[in-house]
Parts: C-alpha cells; sequence; structure tokens
C-alpha cells in the first residue's frame, strides 16, 4: 500500500481510455441511439397523425351515412306518395269506367225496352184491327179507322 | 486453496503484496525482493518494495487494469462500429442500455453547458471501475495459481510468486483516477470562473472577504478531502472486501487434513457464497458511485457562485 509510479501509470492509462472512448465510441453509439429516437418520435407522431385521420374520416363516413339515410327516406316517402296518388287514381278511373258503362247500359236497356214497347204496341194494333175485322165481319177502313186505332195504339 | 505450509499472517501477507517491478537504490532496476527471494523465479531482486520509493510500478495493477481497460475498449469499439439504428442486436442493445443510463446521469447531475467530455469520461469510468472490481468475485486464488504456473505461489519453482488480481485493491490505481479527476477538476474551475475567480471561490465563502484566512481553513480541506475521498472510497470498499475475501479462504486451509478441517470448509464455501453475493452490490455501487461524484464534482467546476 505505497504510492508510487504506478498513480502515474494509471493516470496515462485512464487518459488513453477516455480519450478513445470519446473519439471512437461514444459518439457512434450515441448517434444510433438518437437516430432510433427520433424515429420512434417521429413514428409516434405519424401514428397519432394517422389516428386522427382516421377519426376524421369515420365522422365524415358517419355524415355521409347520415345524409344518404335521410335522401333514401325521402326517396321512399315519395314513392309511397306516388304509389297511393296512383292507386287512388286508378280507383276514380276505374270508378268513372264502372259508373259510364252503368249508364250506357242502362240507355241500352231503356232503348230496348221503348223499342219493344213500340213493336208490342204496333202488333197490338195489329192484332186488334183483326180481331175487330173479324168481329165486324168486314173490312175496317183502315184510312177512316186509323185515327181511333192510333189512338187505341196510343193508348196502350 | 491455502498452503500447509504458509501460517494464516503469511497467507494474507502474500495476497496483499504487489508484484512490483522499480529502481532500487542502487540504480538498478527489478522485481522486489519478498522474503528473501525475487517475486519473479530467474530474476534477481537488489531490494525489497520500501527501498525502491517512487520509482516503482506495481506490474499487476497495472497489467489487469490496462487488461480490462484495453478488453473495455475494442468491445465498446466493435459495438460502436456496427451501431445502426434499425437493427440493435443484443450485444449492442446491453451497451445502449450502459450508453443510456450513463447518458442520463449526466444529464440528471451535469446542468452545465453541454461538455462532450461527460458522457465519454463518465462511461469509462463506470465500465472501467466496474471491470476491475468485477476481479474481486474470481476466486481469490485462482490468478495468483495460474500466474505461478499453476502451482500454489509459496510452492518451490513456479513463475511469477506474486500477482495480485484486483486492481483497485492497490491504492495507486483509484488515486491515479481520481488524480484524473482532479486535474479536470482545477482545469474546469480556472476555465470556466478564471484563476481569480477560482481562488476567490476558496477565500471569500463563507464569509466574505474580510474572513479569508478563516475561510481558506474551511474551504481548501473541502475541496480537496471530496477529490480525495474519491478515490480513497473506492480503495476502501474494495480494499475491505478483498480482505474479507482473503478471511474466509483462510478457512479452506485445513480441508484436508481433519474433521473439523472440512466442516470448517464447508462454512467457508457458505461465507464465501454470501459474501460474494453481497459483494455484487459493492462492486456495481462503487462503480456507479465513482461516476457519479466525479460527475458532480465537475459540475460544480463549471458553476458559478
Amino acid at each position: 500500500m505505497n504510492f508510487n509510479a504506478t498513480l502515474f501509470g494509471q493516470l496515462l492509462a485512464f487518459v488513453f481510455f477516455v480519450w478513445f472512448t470519446m473519439q471512437y465510441v461514444w459518439p457512434y453509439i450515441l448517434e444510433a441511439l438518437e437516430e432510433r429516437e427520433k424515429e420512434i418520435s417521429d413514428g409516434l407522431e405519424a401514428a397519432s397523425r394517422g389516428k386522427r385521420e382516421l377519426d376524421e374520416a369515420h365522422q365524415k363516413k358517419a355524415e355521409i351515412l347520415e345524409e344518404a339515410k335521410k335522401e333514401a327516406a325521402d326517396l321512399v316517402n315519395q314513392a309511397n306518395a306516388r304509389a297511393n296518388q296512383l292507386v287512388e287514381d286508378a280507383k276514380s278511373t276505374a270508378h268513372e269506367e264502372a259508373e259510364r258503362i252503368k249508364v250506357s247500359a242502362q240507355s241500352d236497356l231503356d232503348q230496348a225496352a221503348k223499342r219493344t214497347k213500340e213493336e208490342l204496341r204496333s202488333e197490338v194494333a195489329a192484332l186488334s184491327i183483326a180481331g175487330a175485322e173479324k168481329i165486324l165481319g168486314s173490312e175496317i177502313d183502315k184510312d177512316k179507322n186509323s185515327q181511333i186505332i192510333d189512338q187505341i195504339a196510343q193508348e196502350l | 486453496m491455502a498452503s500447509k505450509e504458509l501460517n494464516s499472517t503469511d497467507y494474507i501477507e502474500h495476497h496483499l503484496t504487489n508484484l512490483t517491478y522499480g529502481k532500487c537504490p542502487d540504480g538498478t532496476w527489478s522485481f522486489a525482493e519478498v522474503h528473501g527471494k525475487s517475486q519473479v523465479a530467474g530474476t534477481e531482486a537488489s531490494c525489497n518494495i520500501n527501498e525502491m520509493g517512487f520509482w516503482a510500478f506495481q506490474v499487476d495493477t497495472l497489467f489487469m487494469s490496462v487488461l480490462l481497460g484495453m478488453g473495455m475498449i475494442f468491445f465498446m469499439r466493435r459495438v460502436a462500429k456496427n451501431a445502426s439504428s434499425s437493427k440493435p442486436g443484443r450485444i449492442q442493445n446491453a451497451v445502449e442500455y450502459l450508453v443510456t443510463l450513463v447518458r442520463d446521469q449526466v444529464q440528471d447531475n451535469f446542468t452545465a453547458d453541454k461538455n462532450p467530455l461527460m458522457g465519454p469520461l463518465a462511461l469509462t469510468i463506470f465500465v472501467w471501475v466496474f471491470l476491475m472490481n468485477l476481479m474481486d468475485l474470481i476466486p481469490i486464488d485462482l490468478v495468483p495459481w495460474i500466474a505461478n504456473g499453476f502451482t500454489a505461489p509459496n510452492a518451490e519453482g513456479g513463475v511469477i510468486h506474486y500477482f495480485k488480481v484486483l486492481p483497485v485493491a492497490d491504492i495507486n490505481a483509484p488515486m491515479g483516477m481520481a488524480l484524473g479527476v482532479l486535474i479536470l477538476i482545477h482545469y474546469y474551475s480556472i476555465k470556466n470562473k478564471g484563476l481569480g475567480g477560482f481562488l476567490a471561490e476558496l477565500t471569500f465563502q463563507p464569509y466574505g472577504k474580510w474572513m479569508a484566512p478563516i475561510n481558506v481553513i474551511f474551504e481548501i480541506p473541502g475541496f480537496y478531502a471530496k477529490q480525495l475521498a474519491l478515490g480513497l472510497r473506492l480503495y476502501g470498499n474494495l480494499f475491505a472486501g478483498e480482505m474479507i475475501f482473503i478471511l474466509i479462504a483462510l478457512f479452506f486451509g485445513g480441508f484436508f487434513s481433519s474433521i473439523t478441517g472440512v466442516l470448517a470448509g464447508v462454512a467457508g464455501l457458505a461465507l464465501n457464497f454470501i459474501w460474494a453475493v453481497f459483494h455484487i452490490l459493492v462492486v456495481i455501487l462503487q462503480a456507479f458511485l465513482f461516476m457519479v461524484l466525479t460527475l458532480v464534482y465537475l459540475q460544480q467546476a463549471h458553476e458559478h457562485h
């Protein structure tokens, strides 16, 4: 345990090792370290930016979806209204048509009945005349009695 | 592994003696002589360690610390050369963890202007001191045994009879580093505060300039004591740890001779294990402390009061 020149030998070695570390070791390792730290912080930043963008995109997506839904609902409503309209229209047209057909059928019927009446009347007149002729045994002057006949026919 | 031929005192003394090469009073350079023979077989020793005085080198201390330091810088250099930011390997990860730890310490303790020396200095101190401290965990007789050509150091023959594997248990190693720190503290103090400012700090505080003599009495010892303690703390802790290992090793002395020897050996094994586990803490803590205190003192050298 005596101080001697070893002290300075050790000091020299110490200086050399510190110098070497300073020159050839520390800067390289620190550089790699700091570069990696930068890469990591850049990466994290990029990740948070990506997340923010994703959030924005989600929000935008929701908005678009909402809008589309509204539009679709409007379209459906419009279509419903239009369909109802069409059904109503068809109904009323059909109704009118039916009414018309009924009316024309009625008029046809009336006409036919009238015509049949007419025919029957003339037929009855002819029969009446024929009957009267037989009863009277002579011919009735049609011209003379036509007034009567017409009157009778009229009464039928 | 303690040999039967040695008594306890000799054994302890043997483990506390450095392999020393120095200049004897008669002007010749040689290895030291211990107990009448040279520390290295086949060499002539003309004086003992105490006679050498200042011009002597603890060869084992220098060899081990330089070897470990070389290992450190080669390893670090290899990692630094292949360092990539994108694909760190396992070793790079480990070294980066170390560098990050040191960098955080530098940033926490060193708030002065950025000084590019601080990081490398702190890293070197931490790793180097850690490696040197770690030598304390090598079985205490193993390296001396290898150095002596695989024979017990006191046996006849052999090669190098003395070899201390733990550099920091030699006061020159920690004090050499502390001396480096002391020089840096003075350099930066004078650089940042000017010689006048530096001296003023030592003389005009804490009681103002009219009490300068008293201030000097307070400040100068405080200023140098902390720098002295930086080295002494490391030395003391590791020397004490080493000492305990040596004492525990004495338990193995009679392992093959008697039943009590066997029992003592088993107790020694348990003690050795417990102390080694505890010592792992000391090894890391002292390396860390040396680094942090260096940073703190250098920060103080940059501060303006």
